[in-house]
């Protein structure tokens, strides 16, 4: 599965569009790695234990996206967007879309 | 007692955050000049010439907080209004970092040029008084592989 942020997979040639096809995610944080960030406020700098839940989330709704377009049969994602949103105090959502395509 | 608290908060958070922030920009300068061969382009695609290159899905995030002295000084600036430096320094660091983040993930899959780099900016925990004030930046874009 390759999958681009622009319209078109560089050195390949599109066939056929399939469609939207989107992945999301909502994840809460951890009530003891919340602690220690809290306590990493005092002093600023990379809270790490977000920086990871962020990641790990975001490649979470990536594979759902990912398993979506597979199961219409396409080879590809185009036009990849991601988009973050907290739902309520201490969630966030995580949504990722993109056009599922097949390539030549 | 909660006024000497309150008080050694500040300034640990001023100590600490000033050396933590200094050694931070310190390091993006260091990495910003290891990386300058990856090129990064805000323009949509690749020029013609480019177009039959392999491409490759690069990424990179980080969240950031600010210490409890500039958060302090933040909300003092927001009584009077105007630039809050104390956040314009946060972000301009999340967002470097980001990006070299992203810079790092396409040299190590041999990618020489990122082609339409998004930046989005988000908070996981915003709003509430006394809540972190951090931020997340996540930058992406289309590595192409010469």
């Amino acid at each position: 599965m390759i999958i681009s942020n622009i319209e078109i997979i560089p050195g390949k040639r599109i066939h056929k569009h399939l469609g939207m096809v989107q992945g999301n995610t909502v994840r809460a944080k951890h009530v003891g790695k919340d602690l220690l960030a809290g306590l990493k406020n005092i002093v600023g700098g990379e809270l790490t234990a977000y920086t990871e839940l962020l990641n790990e989330a975001r490649e979470e709704a990536t594979d759902r996206m990912i398993q979506q377009a597979e199961a219409i049969g396409a080879n590809a994602v185009v036009n990849v967007r991601y988009s973050t949103s907290s739902v309520a105090a201490g969630a966030a959502e995580l949504f990722v879309y993109g056009t599922a395509v097949v390539l030549e | 007692m909660d006024l000497i608290i309150f008080l050694s908060l500040v300034v640990v958070g001023y100590v600490a955050g000033s050396i933590a922030e200094k050694r931070h920009f310190a390091s993006i300068r260091k990495r910003e000049a290891e990386l300058k061969n990856v090129l990064t382009f805000s323009a949509r695609m690749p020029p013609p010439r480019d177009m039959n290159r392999d491409s490759v899905f690069v990424q990179g995030n980080v969240v950031i907080s600010v210490d409890y002295f500039k958060r302090l000084s933040a909300g003092l600036r927001s009584l009077l209004g105007g630039r809050v430096g104390a956040y314009e320094s946060l972000v301009d660091r999340a967002r470097r970092e980001a990006v070299l983040r992203m810079k790092q993930s396409a040299q190590d899959q041999g990618a020489t040029h990122i082609f339409n780099v998004k930046l989005e900016t988000s908070s996981i925990a915003k709003g509430n008084r006394g809540q972190i004030g951090s931020v997340e930046i996540f930058a992406y874009g289309t590595g192409l592989i010469p």
